[in-house]
């Protein structure tokens, strides 16, 4: 799960990292008396949206007054913002961020992820900031440092040091550096965290150490343990598709395709995906049902199917263990009815009860085709939507 | 005749007791697995199915002999009931739980240094030695009939795309030696480095078959440990070639990030390590009987 800029900040400065003062708004007047409130000279309007690239897209803006703020939050609200991260549909702006300008000195860079490879989380730090990390890494590795956190005892001194060394931070600055790295592994490890970066983190020509962005993302399986994280989701910022599959406890994915699938187990689902596409279609998604699939499940995941327009065909591909193909067969043929389906219908059944299943199937009267493998399935559904 | 478990295995069950553990413990013991033990913290003294229930893994240890066992334990517990097995000093625990906190996985990790226990999982189907067409030791989730006594490994990041493998292999007429679940999670216990040198180093395993996913960099590293080490035929597939980048694919490992962990690069490293790389799992069962019978 992500949230937005100034949820991150606000969670952040409980830890004690360093942020501008801020003032969340949901309309353009409250832009305008956000910049009064402030009372500084020059402030910033930042669209919030969960994508990085918003600088670029015209969604974050100086301003020196509270009408100038205004007309820009007027030109950024209900908009959609493209930047490289959100698609060519872009996000819509429904939140407006503004907060006291800031004299930057210099940009720097600072993140912390969970590293699979050192299984624990690891720092990421470059003096120079405000750029893809990701080219960095490729083109002057030398430039990043990294390092491994203890999981438990997290973050040790010599390391902070190390870190704030070579940020090029030196006297206080290397001080306040240091303790604004050790808040963020702090709430990065207290809050169950995926991903907490500061892209700038900046020294101000006034001598501050502070994180001007600040992006955060949760491990979804500990969101259990962090209600006051779980509050922050906003839903506008997820396909209501996925929303709507999370409800039934069906993991889906919209895809750009138009051949909808229905598989159990995320690795089958994924080889089916791509099987489709070697038989030259395009999957319209990634849709999980899970190990016990019941006719219930079986029918809300069709209804999801369905509810994307793309849609112009369904290839349903279960191995059958634990769960039998006949009651799988029997969630399907129900489904198909209770969905008045009208799009073509291929069913891929193995396992336990396949011959039971298939017969069910076949004697449905339903119009639907049946496949013994993979490969034949994605075949059947490519031909019947060509 | 196989890797880490046989017919002899004893093995106890974290998690006995809950609807998961007891319906999972049955088809174990119809299976004819030596489940002998059940473990369920205020529990203990009681006998279901047949098997006694213990407070703590210690005691059913001590009890029973038991030196394996597979959890079932809720994802919030999970890390806790780990940590017991290792500090019993099990030989292996199978951690079939999925959904649990990242954070708890490095903290478990972070416990088993040192330790002699090995852990598979979480977030897996688990590990299958079938020792008759029957019967087998069977640790996990995975349906036990499609299972037959070979002499094909299998290793595999996914819970139904190992299936798939398992019931070509058998429907070829071939058999399983083993098969390992690894589980899709992103910290994890036996990667597809050990998987791979239990099967190279098993006499009774004359091929290996590996599946793979996006996310990650083990498929690329195991791959460079083939080139070196592993000397029979590795038959490999890898999920998620048509996954959108940043987006988790159900599980929590399968996630391409900052264009690392694609499919195209997971490939061509199995193809440099000559591993016979198949486009669909479709033909991974076939692919085997072709590479063996030559």
């Amino acid at each position: 799960m992500n949230i937005h800029e100034y949820q991150a900040k606000q969670l952040l400065a409980k830890f004690g990292v360093p942020v501008s003062k801020g003032i969340a708004c949901k309309t353009a007047d409250e832009v305008a008396a956000a910049f009064q409130t402030l009372g500084e000279p020059l402030a910033v309007v930042k669209a919030q949206i969960h994508a990085g690239g918003r600088g670029k897209a015209g969604g974050v803006k100086l301003v020196r007054s509270a009408d100038e703020a205004k007309k820009v939050a007027q030109g950024l609200f209900g908009k959609s913002l493209v930047t490289h991260q959100t698609g060519p549909e872009g996000r819509v702006v429904r939140t407006i961020y503004v907060e006291a300008g800031s004299d930057i000195a210099r940009e720097m860079y600072l993140a912390v992820v969970m590293d699979r490879g050192a299984e624990a989380p690891v720092v990421i730090a470059a003096a120079e900031g405000g750029m893809d990390i990701e080219e960095l890494a490729a083109h002057k590795p030398q430039a990043i440092a990294r390092h491994r956190v203890h999981p438990i005892k997290g973050l040790q001194g010599f390391q902070a040091r190390a870190l704030t060394k070579h940020l090029g931070l030196s006297g206080e600055q290397a001080k306040a550096g240091a303790k604004l790295i050790g808040a963020l592994v702090k709430a990065f490890m207290e809050l169950d965290c995926s991903l907490a970066e500061i892209n700038p983190m900046i020294v101000t020509k006034q001598g501050e150490v502070k994180a001007l962005d600040a992006k955060m993302g949760f491990d979804d399986n500990a969101l259990f343990r962090h209600k006051e994280v779980m509050e922050l989701r906003d839903l506008n910022e997820e396909d209501p598709k996925e929303v709507e599959a999370k409800k039934f406890d069906l993991n889906y994915i919209a895809l750009e395709g138009n051949i909808g699938c229905m598989v159990n187990g995320a690795g089958l689902a994924m080889a089916t995906m791509d099987v489709i596409q070697l038989k030259g279609g395009k999957p319209a998604n990634f849709l999980d049902v899970g190990g016990g699939a019941n006719k219930q499940q079986v029918t809300n995941a069709f209804k999801i199917l369905l509810s994307d327009k793309n849609v112009k065909g369904i290839l349903v591909n279960i191995f059958g263990g634990i769960m039998k193909c006949d009651t799988i067969a029997e969630g399907v043929i129900a489904a198909a009815r209770e969905t008045h389906l009208s799009v073509p219908l291929v069913v891929r059944l193995e396992g336990t009860n396949v011959d039971l299943g298939r017969k069910l199937l076949q004697e449905s009267g339903l119009n639907l085709h049946t496949a013994s493998s993979l490969d034949e399935a994605a075949e059947k559904i490519v031909k019947a939507i060509a | 005749m196989s890797v880490l478990v046989d017919g002899n295995t004893k093995i106890l069950c974290q998690g006995f007791t809950g609807e998961a553990g007891l319906f999972h413990s049955k088809n174990s013991l119809a299976y004819g697995t030596k489940l002998v033990a059940g473990v369920t913290p205020g529990k203990g003294g009681q006998v279901i199915e047949g098997v006694p229930v213990f407070d703590t893994v210690r005691e059913a240890k001590q009890a029973t002999g038991a030196t394996v066992s597979m959890v079932y334990v809720p994802a919030a517990f999970t890390a806790d009931a780990i940590n017991e097995g290792i500090d019993a000093e099990l030989d292996l625990v199978v951690t079939i739980t999925e959904g649990i906190p990242v954070a708890d996985m490095a903290f478990v990790k972070d416990a088993m240094k040192g330790s002699k226990t090995r852990l598979i999982g979480p977030n897996c189907p688990g590990i299958i030695t079938p020792v008759t067409d029957k019967t087998g030791c069977k640790i996990g989730i995975m349906p036990a009939y499609i299972h037959k006594p070979g002499r094909v490994g299998i290793v595999s990041r996914s819970g139904t795309l190992t299936y798939e493998a398992v019931w070509q292999v058998t429907s070829v007429g071939m058999g399983q030696s083993t098969c390992i679940g690894i589980g899709g999670d992103p910290i994890k216990g036996l990667d597809f480095i050990d998987c791979l040198k239990l099967f190279q180093d098993d006499k009774d395993t004359d091929g290996i078959i590996m599946i793979g996913e996006i996310g990650g960099t083990a498929e690329e590293q195991a791959c460079e440990f083939i080139r070196q080490y592993v000397k029979k035929p590795v038959v490999g597939f890898i999920a998620g070639a048509t996954a959108p980048p940043g987006k988790r694919m159900g599980h929590a490992g399968a996630i391409i990030s900052g264009g690392k962990g694609t499919a195209k690069e997971k490939k061509a490293a199995m193809q440099k390590a000559g591993v016979h790389v198949c486009d669909t799992p479709s033909i991974l069962g076939a692919t085997m009987a072709k590479v063996l019978r030559k």
